[in-house]
């Protein structure tokens, strides 16, 4: 009975145009807002924040930066990985050089140098489309991989090739390195999160985001009615590696702490990233952040109840996990092909219109 | 001289790497020309058919692990090994069960989506088929052995010894994937073109809808092609198995295979095995005058860089359909 917009007066273009016509969907909004930052942060614990919440808040700005290529510049990557790589070897290299910036404007640099790679490897998409794309963003992935393997400058010679992150703080507060706490690293995360989300959703429905949603739609077509695909797909590449390296900057340097690129960023993470827009929906911010939900809690959930509930062997549990991930994908691709972003449009739908559905 | 010879050898050995390659990506060509499905399962097909050779040669229980782990019993092995050729027709009919189960499950209820929706549909396929081999037979690295001969070749040995004063190392499975190779290209293009099932393939492949209104039945030739694509697996899985043993990794070289898809072009089968000498000979080449400059292990990249590289001057790839575009 709440949920519509009757009786919710707008009276200038800008509460015309504001991102959440409905009231209800703004006071839920700014319910989640305020639970997030001033409630949260006081209940949360190791085991959640460690195996749950970080990981999601980490792994929503890559699908948010993978979701605008992809799902609003139509360009498919499967390089995911090999640019949160970049930026996970940018903020270590920046943090290890420069110890006395803050962190923060570690993270943010480390995002703008994986968007110029991002653009060096956007180039070819001027030319080649398609599944011919995606393969070709592999090279991305394989060969960036490699050369933070073989490189040892990137990982400052250490003996073990691994990059451990040292400790730095914001506003006196360690956010990285062991001792950090619990709500320390959320927070950071969560920062990142709001601003990225809000740049995200504002860059989407202005005129860059027109631009891509016009190449990705046709690109002849949108390049006869006056839109340069070369700006157009370059600063697709650009934000989106941008997003994709912070989430790699933060995932190395406030959530793992150490990291082995073979093993960190591989050609996996690049499929997990891709999962979760698919999962949550293509062209929707609300789609990234449910996708990296489920296919951040999906994996903790049956792992709870394979070896916890049942006892089986680990082993033989991760096995069943990889053929549940794999049905799962499979089943929600055949049951609804746009994400849950669709679904939750359809609920809001029905919402509006209830309890006269007729 | 010597440097001439050494490099030889190492083209040599690109060729029938590259046949290998060539291989795996058949499978790809004839699934993405007869229904538009770019199947990334296919490595992990070739994993799944050689763990379920090794598994029924041996006589291993299925899901042994999981019903012993469920009723606490020992099971392991029935006690019986099986022939080589019975435990590959019987393979065989586990991968058309295979293709059949997909059609039925998944391809079925996926008409008409768009092609990235596929190529998920095919990632999850792969992540299942990866636990259910893995739990089928269990996750440790088996020795594959169906008779084929190994070893280095003498015969090539002495020979080229006598020719240059050095002798070549070739591997001669190497020589047999070759030769099997070739056999299995002749018999494809043979089916393709001279049989009737062929001509409905190539005309399903063409267009759909008009193949549908002459009255071919499109689940029938998907089936078909899926089962011709989870033999061409079974081929390539037996090859790598022996190889280097049937293990997690043989799932990787549909990785590989991608690169020369991209090289020979999506739909053309004699691209798959110009792509796959190419690459084969390319990052042997490579890792062999450049790698050890900057510090080797160039095999994991070179592949994807010329692929790259080729496709920005020719999008559609060496033997691909010229790509129209239309407004």
């Amino acid at each position: 009975m709440l949920y519509r917009e009757a009786g919710d007066f707008k009276t200038s273009y800008r509460d015309d145009g504001q991102t959440f016509p409905i009231r209800l969907d703004r006071v839920a909004y700014y319910a989640v807002v305020i639970v997030a930052f001033m409630i949260v942060p006081f209940v949360i614990n190791d085991y959640w924040a460690n195996a749950v919440v970080v990981p999601f808040l980490i792994y929503a700005i890559a699908a948010l930066g993978l979701n605008i290529l992809t799902g609003y510049a139509g360009q498919v990557s499967l390089g995911t990985g090999g640019f949160m790589a970049v930026g996970a070897y940018a903020v270590y290299k920046l943090m290890t050089t420069f110890p006395e910036i803050n962190i923060v404007i570690h993270i943010l640099l480390a995002g703008g140098i994986t968007a110029i790679v991002g653009m060096l490897f956007g180039l070819p998409s001027l030319r080649i489309k398609g599944f011919y794309l995606a393969v070709a963003t592999l090279a991305a992935q394989f060969f960036l991989v490699w050369l933070f393997n073989k490189v040892p400058w990137f990982y400052n010679y250490s003996a073990s090739g691994q990059i451990t992150a040292p400790t730095r703080t914001v506003f006196g507060l360690a956010v990285t390195g062991p001792s950090t706490s619990a709500a320390a690293k959320y927070l950071i995360c969560l920062v990142f999160v709001f601003i990225l989300a809000w740049v995200a959703r504002n860059l989407t429905r202005g005129t860059l985001g027109r631009k891509w949603m016009a190449i990705r739609d046709m690109d002849i077509a949108a390049e006869i009615i006056g839109v340069n695909p070369l700006t157009a797909k370059l600063s697709a590449f650009a934000v989106s590696s941008f997003f994709v390296g912070v989430s790699g900057a933060l995932l190395f340097s406030v959530y793992l702490g150490a990291a082995e690129v073979g093993e960190a960023f591989g050609i996996n993470k690049s499929f997990l990233v891709l999962f979760m827009i698919i999962i949550g929906g293509l062209g929707s911010i609300f789609g990234s952040f449910a996708g990296a939900a489920f296919m951040v809690l999906m994996p903790v959930v049956l792992k709870n109840l394979l070896v916890g509930q049942f006892g089986w062997a680990t082993d033989l549990a991760a096995h069943f996990e990889l053929m549940i991930v794999g049905a799962l994908i499979v089943f929600f691709l055949i049951a609804e092909p746009h994400g849950l972003a669709r679904l939750w449009a359809l609920t809001k739908e029905k919402l509006r219109l209830w309890p006269f559905p007729h | 001289m010597d440097q001439l010879i050494f490099a030889a050898e190492v083209f040599m050995n690109g060729l029938m790497t590259g046949v290998m390659y060539a291989l795996v990506a058949l499978g790809f060509v004839l699934i993405f020309k007869a229904s538009g499905v770019f199947n990334y399962a296919q490595g992990v097909l070739a994993l799944f058919a050689a763990l379920t050779l090794v598994g029924i040669q041996q006589g291993q229980v299925p899901f042994a692990h999981l019903i012993n782990s469920i009723f606490g019993t020992h099971l392991e092995y029935f006690g019986w090994t099986v022939p080589v050729v019975l435990a590959i027709l019987l393979a065989g009919a586990v991968m058309v069960l295979l293709a059949f189960l997909i059609e039925k499950l998944v391809l079925q209820h996926l008409v008409g989506q768009e092609p990235i929706i596929l190529f998920m549909a095919t990632i999850g396929l792969a992540y299942f088929l990866e636990g259910l081999g893995d739990v089928m037979w269990g996750a440790d690295i088996k020795n594959l052995d169906v008779g084929l001969p190994q070893g280095i070749s003498e015969s090539i040995e002495s020979v080229s010894a006598n020719w240059f004063g050095y002798g070549f190392f070739i591997d001669r499975l190497d020589i047999w994937a070759a030769i099997i190779a070739a056999l299995l290209v002749t018999a494809l293009v043979a089916f393709a073109q001279y049989t009737k099932q062929g001509r409905a393939m190539r005309a399903v492949a063409d267009d759909h809808q008009a193949a549908l209104s002459v009255g071919i039945s499109l689940r029938f030739i998907w089936v078909m092609v899926w089962s011709i694509a989870g033999f061409v697996a079974l081929v390539a899985g037996i090859m790598w198995g022996t190889k280097s043993g049937v293990q997690f990794s043989l799932s990787l070289i549909a990785l590989k295979a991608l690169p020369v898809l991209m090289l020979g072009g999506f739909t053309s089968i004699p691209g798959a095995i110009a792509g796959g000498l190419i690459i084969g000979v390319g990052e042997k080449m490579f890792e062999f005058f450049v790698g050890p400059m900057i510090g080797g292990a160039t095999e994991n990249w070179f592949a994807y860089v010329l692929a790259l590289l080729f496709l920005v001057f020719r999008p559609q790839g060496l033997f691909g359909e010229r790509i129209i575009e239309r407004v």
